[in-house]
């Protein structure tokens, strides 16, 4: 991709009196990346989009996209475009209308922003539907409406602001396929905003996984993923145990844990539930230290050599699998 | 299920009751009345159409008409832009919750007042030697009192805005604090200027809000009488003088005429005005 489409952030700083909302963060976004900012509410990745988006000042440091500071310059002016949290779609407006919006405030005649709306309708799948009210479409069709909305003014940089938040967990699903493919086809900046790990792991290129007002760990996904660097990383994203061993902190995927004789492994412990989740078993047993481990087998592995509650095992993993922590 | 449609019959008996008693009633009376008859001395049960002949065919009723609904679109001409600013002001530049209820109260403190004394005072501050004639004349503005400030159609409209800004404040306030806030934004996000959110997001969603407070202030410019009196020193009619004279000299029978035909022309103009927006949402 261009390279001189980057979003990048320096030392941007959001204070809201004497709280400070986003301290001090850097990344860099490369152009046609899907990225995630990822984190627990009240961590600050809100604010940072909306500052990304122009529709919170920003307090100190600043932003580029492709080389340009951004930082000041009003939102429709920065070559992003921002899908909102419920869509805000205008509820007096059609949905053509809607899309169309933007192109009426440069004055484009309504023949052309009709026909240039109609073409966003379509790379939606949403042209059945131009003549609606917003009040009559589904959760789903109102997203597909709002994007259309944000991409007809060709942004550079697309900001989602938990765009999949408001719809049931099927159609969950489906919209965050649909938000990937249309990702790929532009080849545009996706930054989307989540707290779910699932959502995050199964979207982004890259994520930035924020709390506490700063960058707690960003990169490639599988990367941040295979080797969190904090306990909160580790936690955060899920399916790993953060254990505290004699020697510091590690986190350790629950896929990678092996259930061994007791004397034969790293880690002696007491099976205290077994939860059966079809593919998978996962086991969960108390490890010393008053600590809980989880670890997930696969369902023929547990059921080659089935265990009982309460009975002693021995924990164990490849050397390569343990990631010491820091914090 | 016939007990069920009894006890849903008494439930709705004691509001039928009232406005059967308060509204219907009334109304009713009159209409009857105002087919009857009347010499100078007395009134007498009839049915005949003289009333309604003798308004319909009179030049005198034209012209009062003419000037109430002058007095009803000036008002709400300036009802709606003062309440309209007011109520922008309130619900988009103020942040705090807190401080949108306390400067909302502020603007209803007036209202604990009476309207005749609210209207009153503006009397000595209107007249020939009045505060403002004098303040005028001091700074040089003018050498001799504005005769047109009081007892004139200016200081009629100037009573009447002053009286029912704030029922233009209310509602539109109410519509506009149920606006998203994040469709602003969003209207910012596709380029909208201010003005542009302003005429093309925050105007056709703050519509039904002021289709109420025009109905609020047309209904009560219309059938006002006090204000045009006071205001006007007796010089202007409009048709709540015409009522109230025809009262005065006990022509109960034509007072109620005009009165059916006024009540008619505000719900035909009340009837015009709800084609155009759709005000149950707000209710």
């Amino acid at each position: 991709m261009n390279r001189n489409l980057d979003l990048e952030l320096i030392s941007l700083t959001k204070r809201y009196g004497s709280t400070v909302a986003v301290d001090s963060i850097s990344y860099h976004f490369d152009a046609g990346t899907y990225a995630c900012l990822l984190g627990p509410s009240g961590c600050g990745k809100s604010s940072t989009l909306r500052m990304i988006a122009g529709h919170e000042s920003v307090s100190d440091g600043s932003i580029t996209l492709g080389k340009r500071d951004i930082s000041h310059l009003p939102p429709a002016k920065r070559g992003t475009a921002m899908m909102f949290q419920n869509y805000a779609l205008f509820p007096h407006l059609s949905v053509l209308d809607n899309v169309a919006f933007s192109l009426k405030m440069q004055g484009t005649d309504i023949a052309t922003r009709h026909a240039r709306a109609g073409e966003m309708l379509e790379l939606v799948d949403m042209s059945n539907l131009a003549d609606r009210f917003p009040d009559q479409l589904s959760g789903g069709q109102q997203q597909r409406a709002a994007l259309a909305r944000a991409l007809i003014t060709k942004p550079d940089v697309l900001l989602l602001d938990e765009p999949l938040s408001a719809l049931d967990p099927f159609l969950r699903i489906r919209m965050r396929a649909e938000l990937k493919k249309l990702q790929r086809e532009l080849g545009i900046t996706f930054v989307h905003v989540t707290h779910g790990q699932d959502e995050a792991l199964a979207l982004a290129d890259e994520i930035v996984v924020m709390n506490n007002a700063v960058i707690e760990q960003a990169g490639k996904t599988r990367a941040v993923f295979d080797a969190p660097a904090t306990a909160f990383v580790a936690r955060f994203l899920g399916s790993h145990n953060v254990v505290s061993m004699p020697d510091g902190m590690i986190a350790i995927r629950s896929d990678a844990l092996q259930i061994k004789d007791a004397n034969a492994a790293k880690l002696p412990g007491t099976i205290t539930n077994i939860e059966y989740q079809g593919t998978h078993v996962a086991l969960t047993a108390s490890v010393p230290g008053e600590q809980e481990v989880t670890a997930l087998l696969s369902d023929k592995d547990f059921f080659g050599s089935p265990k009982n509650l309460g009975e002693a095992i021995g924990l164990d993993w490849e050397a390569g699998a343990a990631h010491a922590l820091a914090g | 299920m016939r007990n069920n449609s009894v006890i849903g019959w008494l439930l709705a008996a004691p509001l039928s009751l009232v406005l059967l008693v308060f509204l219907v009633a009334p109304i009713a009376m009159i209409v009857v009345v105002s087919f009857w008859g009347a010499t100078e001395w007395s009134i007498y049960p009839a049915f005949q159409f003289d009333n309604y002949t003798f308004l319909l065919t009179s030049d005198v009723t034209y012209r009062v008409y003419l000037n109430t609904l002058k007095y009803a679109i000036i008002t709400w001409a300036f009802t709606l832009l003062i309440g309209f600013t007011v109520a922008y002001y309130l619900a988009f530049h103020i942040r705090s919750l807190t401080w949108q209820i306390a400067l909302f109260l502020l603007c209803t403190i007036p209202f604990l007042t009476s309207n005749i004394i609210r209207m009153i005072s503006w009397i000595p501050f209107l007249g020939r030697n009045g505060l403002a004639n004098q303040a005028l004349i001091s700074w040089g503005v003018i050498d001799e009192p504005l005769e047109w400030l009081l007892f004139s159609d200016f200081s009629v409209i100037l009573a009447f805005v002053h009286l029912y800004t704030l029922f233009m404040v209310v509602p539109i306030f109410n519509t506009m604090m149920r606006i998203d806030k994040s469709l602003i934004e969003a209207a910012v996000d596709a380029g909208a200027s201010g003005w542009q959110t302003l005429w093309h997001v925050i105007i056709p969603l703050t519509k039904p809000g002021i289709m109420i407070g025009t109905i609020f202030v047309v209904a009560l410019v219309m059938g006002d009488f006090i204000t045009v009196r006071f205001m006007s020193g007796s010089q202007s009619a409009n048709v709540g003088r015409m009522i109230q004279n025809d009262i005065g000299l006990l022509q109960y029978p034509s007072a109620s005429a005009t009165a059916v035909i006024l009540l008619v022309t505000v719900l035909l103009l009340i009837g015009t005005l709800l084609r155009f927006v759709d005000i149950r949402k707000e209710l």
